[in-house]
């Protein structure tokens, strides 16, 4: 069979990196090992653009067990405790099938974390649509939100937090990226690290069908002619499945059965059998005919490239395999030794005892290629608009066409189709800054967010690299935890063009640079590029998702206000930066301009404060203060708890539209208790805390002096009528 | 005019229901049971009385709404 | 006092209510559904979850399985049997308890609290209770919405089987109240005998402030303490 120029452009492969292939396997290859390599140097794999760029992230630290690099990374909450998360994007499944799509996308990550031999205690989704007017926005969005609640749902594991926006630069191209949070035992994480010769190479789980073959079946099909017509099929998601397999992979790992385990994600049978081997520097015979397959007649190729969900490789220890079995059977899996290690360095793949195909491993994994792509700085646009302006709105009609609008209107409507509460410890549910988990048994918790800022992100992507992972720190300090790592999802446009190389290049300075001074360190992610059609890519999406610990879990605190007579602290300094705000967007539809600069000294400082008011029982309830600025925070504070707030005439204010909608960033409002007052002021003072005393609590009305009195009440409705209109 | 229409999973399509279902027989004793795909039945009622036009229209709410094309085939019945 | 929990494939809620019942000072075995005996119990609890992935019918092919055959036995010899969401829809499968559940109105899966007004208090399960108690308690299902024959209804209402119906912060019981549009705004019923109590909203969730709040406590005490 030959290879032709049009059989290698349908696997995604250039033909300079073909004449690479040929030259490292030093013959041609066939159809079969094609479309190995396919896998193996796409972008998802092989991070063949972002890499040089992602080596430069910080991913070190006294908390961090393991970084990236393995399914999930994994960190140190004391006490033999650890937790294991990770963030991925299912943009282009979700887009094409949003119901199945978000789904899969919800399983792969969960797979992600119990392979590593952790329980699954939180799920988090950061998902964007296009314009709400945009005609196919409202069947994605109603299908990706039954999506993640269908599969997370049935697992039974609590969907926590996440992000729902919309912004027509997702017009053609959804954004769905789930987060999966576990628990486990410090001294029991599983690797995906092969050790050792002839040890047996086990499949478990669900049978491998023709699931997400993609240009390799088209290009299959050509050569023939008689086959049924191949299309690629959307992967279907099986949550019942998946809850087996998470119970037996747990059962098995009590004791030491397991050398190696991992996920057969993207790239199904390829990935996993290749890294596994890679990583540990051997090779790997797979027998495909043993393959439990769902269709008959199904070939190596498709075997090789199928992505079918809820499937595992496993590499056991010499005289555990009766032991395994017994617990797949139990949990009517399947359970086939498929292959065993090898010292030869190759993935050899046989089918009824005659070697079809047979690659270095080296050639697949370390060899991939690694692209220095070009990138441009971006253009800073001046913003165009007079300012003056906002001089004439009318503050309380500007108040409500935010608080109305899709991106800030309440979002209950999707939480309340996710169980929140199953699995017993979820101390804090979504709506907060941040969720707040219980770890089982014990009297410790942690905190996880996910956020992400594509606005500040387009229009100066250092500065939006910068400000997501402060937000995303903030949020955390604002439920009481100490922030302790993040893992991200970069999800971009096409990366061979060099504006959109630029964006990304120029945001990940921005997360290392706050991922450096926070000591906040990266531990896993994905990278997800050609999001975009050819003429328009999307807007630079980074999400960030965000652990950190509370160590005492005596009075878990929210943004909810706990009475009627409470201080209000606004901490930090308040410039009016109105430029990049939700209020000019919403009121103006000016999206130009500037986002707010980081300073990173007053973040840490301002937030460190914060967490030690909250420490001390001095704080009784923190919002941090972000899109939508001051005004859009005490309204949620409010309408969160049904209480009223008084802000009192602020001194020294240039115009009250820029200081309440101002997005400045490192700010947190503090409730205190009237008796705690003096005592905080003396804290803030000696730790050079810049704070305002701006009002205090009421009953039922959100009040500023001389400029508007609202019942909470129909704040509360305003905020809450969008998606019933919709 | 009256149809009936049977929606299921494409041939290649993962059909988890289906699945479970056929597990479920076999282990009742079922056991002349090869295989087992689950669908969705709908029985339509048309006005229109020129045949031709009236299988389009029905191949159109097919189409448009109750099957998924992207993993779904349907069938048309005439009753 | 002895309580077993059954186990299928599929359940998510069988840790949950074992620590509710744990806690509640219960002595608890987990009984996994390929069993043929039961373990020697004055509590059977059906907990919450998928089982067999809901696929088919909510409930349908948990009924089929090998351990069903001596929950009907223990059943018909008095022992107490609780079925919470999933549990409450396999126990209808069964025929243990009448009636079945429907899709929810909306269509979607619902999980919020909801308040649930206590209409009898006078048996084993509500004894802890006043009547007319108005409790806050979290529901998170798909298929919710209870419906049965007029003729059994009738029963319901007369025999005074009805367990919990949905009501508002004021105990008012009506559509606007009705989270999942279930007949009469029922919650939760009993079987003739009232040794069977199957509900939709998850007791077991509401046991620890820290959490949620104790409304759910009472369930448990008022069978302890039978």
């Amino acid at each position: 069979m030959k290879i032709t120029n049009k059989i290698i452009e349908k696997h995604g492969l250039k033909l300079e990196e073909f004449e690479n292939i040929k030259k490292l396997m030093k013959r041609d290859p066939n159809l079969l090992e094609l479309g190995v390599f396919s896998a193996m140097w796409n972008e998802h794999c092989s991070y063949k653009s972002s890499r040089i760029h992602l080596k430069k992230l910080p991913t070190k630290g006294k908390q961090v067990i393991q970084g990236p690099g393995e399914n999930a990374g994994v960190i140190d909450i004391g006490d033999n405790d650890a937790i294991v998360f990770k963030i991925e994007s299912h943009n282009h499944p979700s887009y094409i099938e949003p119901y199945q799509g978000a789904a899969t996308g919800v399983g792969g990550i969960l797979r992600d974390v119990f392979t590593m031999g952790a329980r699954p205690i939180a799920l988090l989704n950061s998902i964007h649509f296009g314009s709400p007017s945009h005609p196919k926005t409202k069947s994605l969005l109603n299908g990706v939100v039954s999506g993640i609640g269908g599969y997370g749902n049935c697992i039974g594991i609590p969907t926590v937090a996440g992000e729902t926006k919309f912004n027509e630069t997702y017009n053609e191209n959804i954004l769905v990226n789930a987060m999966a949070v576990g628990h486990a035992k410090k001294d029991k994480i599983f690797y995906s690290r092969a050790k050792g010769i002839n040890k047996s190479v086990v499949y478990v789980g669900s049978k491998t069908g023709r699931d997400g073959i993609h240009g390799a079946s088209m290009a299959s099909a050509e050569f023939d002619e008689n086959s049924e017509e191949k299309k690629p099929t959307v992967q279907v998601g099986d949550p019942f499945t998946e809850k087996l397999l998470l119970e037996a992979c747990l059962e098995l790992m009590k004791d030491d059965s397991i050398i190696a385990i991992q996920d057969m994600g993207a790239a199904g049978l390829t990935s996993s059998s290749v890294e596994m081997a890679s990583k540990g520097s051997l090779g790997i015979e797979l027998n495909l005919e043993k393959v439990p397959c769902r269709e008959e007649n199904m070939t190596p190729y498709e075997m090789m490239l199928s992505e079918s969900q809820e499937r595992m490789l496993i590499i056991l220890e010499d005289g555990k395999e009766e032991r395994a079995r017994k617990i797949f059977n139990k949990w009517d899996l399947d359970f086939v030794v498929i292959g065993k290690t090898t010292n030869t360095k190759n993935l050899t793949l046989k089918f009824h005892n005659k070697v079809v195909g047979e690659i270095q491993i080296d050639a697949l994994a370390t060899k991939a290629p690694v692209y220095k792509r070009k990138w441009v700085r971006k253009k800073i646009k001046k913003s165009k608009f007079d300012l003056r302006k906002i001089r004439n709105v009318k503050f309380e009609e500007a108040l409500i066409k935010v608080l109305s609008s899709p991106n800030h209107s309440n979002k209950t409507w999707v939480t309340n189709q996710y169980d929140q509460m199953v699995m017993g410890d979820t101390v804090q549910r979504s709506g907060s800054d941040a969720a707040i988990i219980r770890i089982h048994n014990k009297d410790k918790a942690i905190a996880v967010t996910v956020d992400s800022s594509a606005n500040y992100c387009n229009s100066q992507p250092k500065s939006g690299g910068k400000q997501i992972v402060c937000e995303n720190w903030r949020n955390l300090i604002s439920v009481g935890a100490k922030p302790l790592a993040i893992t991200n999802c970069l999800n971009f446009g096409n990366p061979e063009n060099e504006e959109i190389m630029g964006e990304f290049t120029e945001c990940l300075e921005g997360i290392k640079e706050a991922c450096e001074f926070l000591n906040y360190p990266v531990v896993s992610g994905n990278v997800s590029f050609y999001n975009g059609t050819n003429k328009k890519n999307i807007y630079p999406t980074p999400v960030i998702g965000g652990v950190g610990i509370i160590n005492k879990l005596s009075n878990p605190i929210s943004h909810k206000l706990k009475n009627d007579k409470s201080f209000l602290l606004l901490i930090g300094k308040t410039f009016g930066h109105i430029e990049q705000s939700c209020f000019l967007k919403e009121n103006f539809s000016i999206t130009d301009g500037s986002p707010p600069e980081i300073n990173f000294f007053n973040e840490k400082n301002n937030g460190e404060a914060v967490l030690n008011l909250i420490t001390l029982g001095l704080a009784n309830s923190v919002h941090d203060v972000s899109s939508g600025g001051l005004i859009v925070a005490l309204c949620e504070m409010a309408m969160s708890s049904n209480y009223g707030i008084k802000i009192e005439k602020p001194k020294k204010i240039r115009n009250p539209v820029e200081y309440f909608f101002g997005e400045d960033q490192g700010r947190y409002i503090v409730g205190i208790n009237n008796e705690n007052l003096t005592k905080v002021e003396k804290i803030l003072q000696k730790n050079d805390i810049y704070y305002e005393l701006i009002g205090f609590t009421q009953k039922k009305y959100f009040e500023i002096e001389g400029l508007m009195k609202s019942d909470v009440n129909d704040l509360f409705k305003i905020n809450n009528q969008w998606y019933n209109q919709y | 005019m009256k149809y009936s229409i049977t929606v299921t999973l494409k041939k290649d399509v993962l059909d988890p229901q289906g699945k479970v279902v056929e597990n479920t027989l076999k282990n009742m004793g079922l056991n002349s049971l090869k295989s087992v795909r689950q669908g969705k039945y709908f029985e339509i009622e048309v006005e229109e009385k020129n045949e031709k036009v009236a299988d389009k229209e029905v191949t159109q709410m097919c189409e448009k709404l109750l099957a998924n094309l992207i993993i779904e085939d349907y069938k048309i019945n005439k009753l | 006092m002895n309580s077993s929990v059954i186990v299928f494939p599929g359940s998510n809620c069988d840790r949950d209510i074992a620590v509710a019942l744990e806690r509640m000072q219960f002595k608890n075995k987990m009984v996994w559904h390929k069993d043929t005996t039961l373990p020697k119990s004055d509590l059977i609890v059906i907990p919450g979850g998928f089982s067999y992935g809901d696929y088919l019918r909510s409930g349908a092919i948990a009924g089929k399985s090998l351990i069903v055959s001596e929950i009907i036995k223990a059943a018909n010899s008095g022992c107490l049997i609780l079925g919470i969401c999933n549990g409450f829809q396999i126990l209808t499968e069964t025929g243990l308890l009448k009636g079945t559940l429907l899709r929810n109105k909306n269509l979607k899966f619902i999980s919020k609290d909801v308040n649930i007004k206590v209409i009898n208090n006078e048996t084993k399960f509500t004894s802890k209770y006043n009547s007319n108690q108005i409790l806050k308690i979290n529901i998170a299902h798909n298929e919710g919405n209870y419906f049965t024959k007029e003729n059994h209804l009738e029963e319901l209402n007369k025999e005074n089987l009805i367990a919990f119906k949905y009501c508002d912060e004021k105990g008012v019981v009506n559509d606007r109240s009705n989270p999942n549009g279930a007949l009469k705004n029922i919650a939760g019923i009993f079987n003739a005998k009232k040794n069977i109590l199957g509900m939709m909203p998850h007791p077991e969730r509401m046991i620890d402030k820290m959490i949620s709040n104790t409304d759910g406590i009472n369930l448990f005490s008022s069978l302890i303490s039978k």
